[in-house]
């Protein structure tokens, strides 16, 4: 459930949404992608209303360890190829790009070994891990990456945390829900606080909830009821906004 | 056994085996993804009033069934997408009413019950040329779809969420599963029956699942076995109903059951290896540290070192590496291994 919610992300940028458990972060996203509808207000993505939103290609969805156990077993690669869907039409077998890109996203998450192993056989962050290559593959320019560090060990979040700056230093968006930063925190740009489906905090640089802030704080204004955008020092660098969401 | 394969019903029967026994597992893998073993049974008792249509109205039972059962299917569907939390007890309502519906229409019809069982258990002598050809041609239809359209249908019975996102219109590619599994069940009615049908759908893929570790090949691993069942069982049959009567159905249910008992320890072998080479199974569930148990054997296999090619299988954990050393896990530690 989200109240008041006007949030724009400029192209590029690195965004974490924080937020207890139920304050409405993961509805955010979810809304973002369309897995939600909006009962007021509207969603748009690359400046396209969501509903008429066509270019899946350029969006990569990693949901919140979904898919992991579900009935037949799946290799790693099976899994990773799926993202590549957006790319293929229908009936035609897998390309050489086809193949070079599921390589190449295995290789940025690290996974290339296990290329061949059933998903259900690794562990609860390579999982994680695995879902992020899925999403990567399709080469996104928007990333939105549901809780990718819950319940995932320290070694497997550095191992996130690389994969996530190689795509962030090739010019993608990267909109992240998660209650813990971790090793995140040094990538993320602007942080956005959820409380209750509000935005109660919009601040640049990482701020986890529970660690330590960073020590550049910019804290905004919270309540933009009528401004078309949120003009952070960052925002606005001429670029038109990669998402938005308002409701 | 060489003198029953001359008779023409046999041929006819083993022809429409063949075809069911490909079809049916490659849409069941489907199914099992989704989690929903049990739709082609149900779907089989739907299609059982459309046999008794049939029967009743003089038209070919085999269409009749067909079209109750796409019917059926998409009831189910859509009531599993827009139901609300009862959504199962409607499908056991649309199930027993299928079955019910059927033995009611059949008995006014004025035919036996024999006759209905011809469909409920398959039969061998009664399939006509033309069930061949029906059989033949929607079969592989049913293939050629599920099989042409098979990195869509692992997207989204594999994850429905991502596969939206993915731009995939699910609820359309859910509706065609449930579509070709209606077909597939009406094709396989003369052959396995319709009570049964739903066993070949999921037994072999029961069966490819214990030794194969990814999707497609539980696809073609399933389809062989499916194939051996389908066949095998109809051939029992047939030499049984020298000293006695016997349906087909039972027999080919029973052969693919014969293939997952013979492949289970095999699965549980084959799964036991794995899991010791898997890190920590609760590692994930939550951020409970793995607390090491500080067992140090300084001396025990102080003359060996592990390392790439040592012999002892290597297990990443965490930020360091383990080597499967009888059981037990070896960390390096120092000088020496700890036990993790």
């Amino acid at each position: 459930m989200l109240r008041d919610v006007d949030l724009t992300v400029p192209a590029g940028q690195f965004v974490a949404v924080v937020g207890a458990n139920g304050s409405g972060k993961s509805t955010l996203i979810r809304a973002l992608v369309g897995l939600r509808p909006v009962t007021s207000g509207r969603v748009r993505l690359f400046g396209v209303d969501q509903r008429e939103f066509t270019d899946w290609g350029r969006v990569g969805y990693v949901p919140q360890r979904a898919g992991a156990g579900s009935g037949v077993p799946a290799s790693v690669w099976e899994v990773v190829a799926s993202g590549r869907l957006v790319h293929r039409r229908l009936l035609r077998p897998l390309t050489r790009t086809d193949r070079r890109a599921v390589a190449d996203a295995l290789e940025v998450v690290g996974l290339a070994h296990r290329a061949a192993d059933p998903v259900s056989t690794l562990s609860g962050g390579q999982q994680q891990r695995v879902l992020i290559a899925r999403a990567l593959v399709s080469g996104p320019d928007l990333l939105v990456l549901d809780e990718p560090t819950a319940g995932v060990d320290a070694a497997n979040q550095l191992a996130l945390a690389d994969a996530l700056a190689t795509l962030s230093a090739t010019g993608a968006t990267v909109v992240l829900v998660t209650h813990e930063l971790g090793p995140l925190s040094r990538l993320v740009e602007r942080t956005v606080t959820v409380r209750e489906g509000r935005i109660v905090d919009d601040r640049v640089g990482a701020s986890d909830p529970y660690g330590h802030p960073h020590d550049h704080h910019h804290t905004r204004p919270t309540r933009h009821d009528h401004a078309p955008h949120l003009g952070a020092p960052v925002d606005g660098l001429g670029d038109p906004g990669a998402s938005g969401a308002r409701g | 056994m060489i003198e029953l394969l001359s008779y023409d019903f046999m041929q006819r029967a083993l022809i429409a085996a063949v075809f069911v026994g490909i079809a049916a597992p490659l849409v069941g893998v489907y199914l099992v993804q989704r989690r929903l073993a049990l739709m082609g049974d149900g779907i089989g008792h739907v299609a059982v009033t459309g046999v008794a249509l049939g029967l009743l109205t003089g038209a070919s039972p085999t269409w009749t069934a067909v079209g109750v059962a796409v019917l059926g299917a998409i009831a189910i569907e859509l009531i599993r997408e827009f139901g609300h939390t009862n959504g199962d007890v409607a499908l056991a309502l649309l199930f027993y009413g299928g079955l019910a519906g059927g033995v009611l229409i059949t008995g006014v019809a004025g035919e036996s019950a024999s006759r209905l069982q011809e469909y409920l258990f398959g039969a061998i002598t009664t399939i006509s040329v033309a069930d061949v050809w029906f059989t033949m041609v929607l079969a592989a239809v049913v293939v050629v779809v599920a099989v042409g359209l098979l990195p869509q249908l692992f997207a989204v019975t594999h994850d429905p969420e991502f596969a939206r996102v993915a731009g995939l219109r699910v609820r359309l590619y859910h509706v065609l599963i449930a579509v070709l599994a209606a077909v597939t069940v009406t094709v396989a009615m003369r052959t396995v029956g319709l009570l049964l049908v739903s066993a070949l759908m999921v037994i072999p893929v029961a069966t490819a699942q214990q030794v194969v570790g990814s999707f497609r090949r539980t696809v073609w691993v399933a389809m062989v076995l499916g194939l051996g069942a389908s066949t095998g069982g109809l051939l029992l049959a047939a030499y049984l109903s020298f000293s006695a009567r016997v349906s087909p159905g039972p027999t080919i249910v029973l052969v693919a059951l014969a293939g997952f008992a013979v492949t289970w320890p095999v699965g549980v072998w084959m799964r036991r290896r794995r899991a010791q080479r898997t890190p920590f199974p609760h590692e994930g569930v939550g951020a409970v540290p793995h607390v090491a148990v500080d067992d140090h054997h300084p001396d025990d296999h102080a003359e060996h070192r592990h390392g790439d090619g040592c012999g002892h299988p290597a297990v990443e954990h965490g930020d360091h590496v383990d080597y499967l050393h009888d059981g037990h896990r070896h960390a390096a530690h120092g000088g020496h291994y700890d036990e993790h």
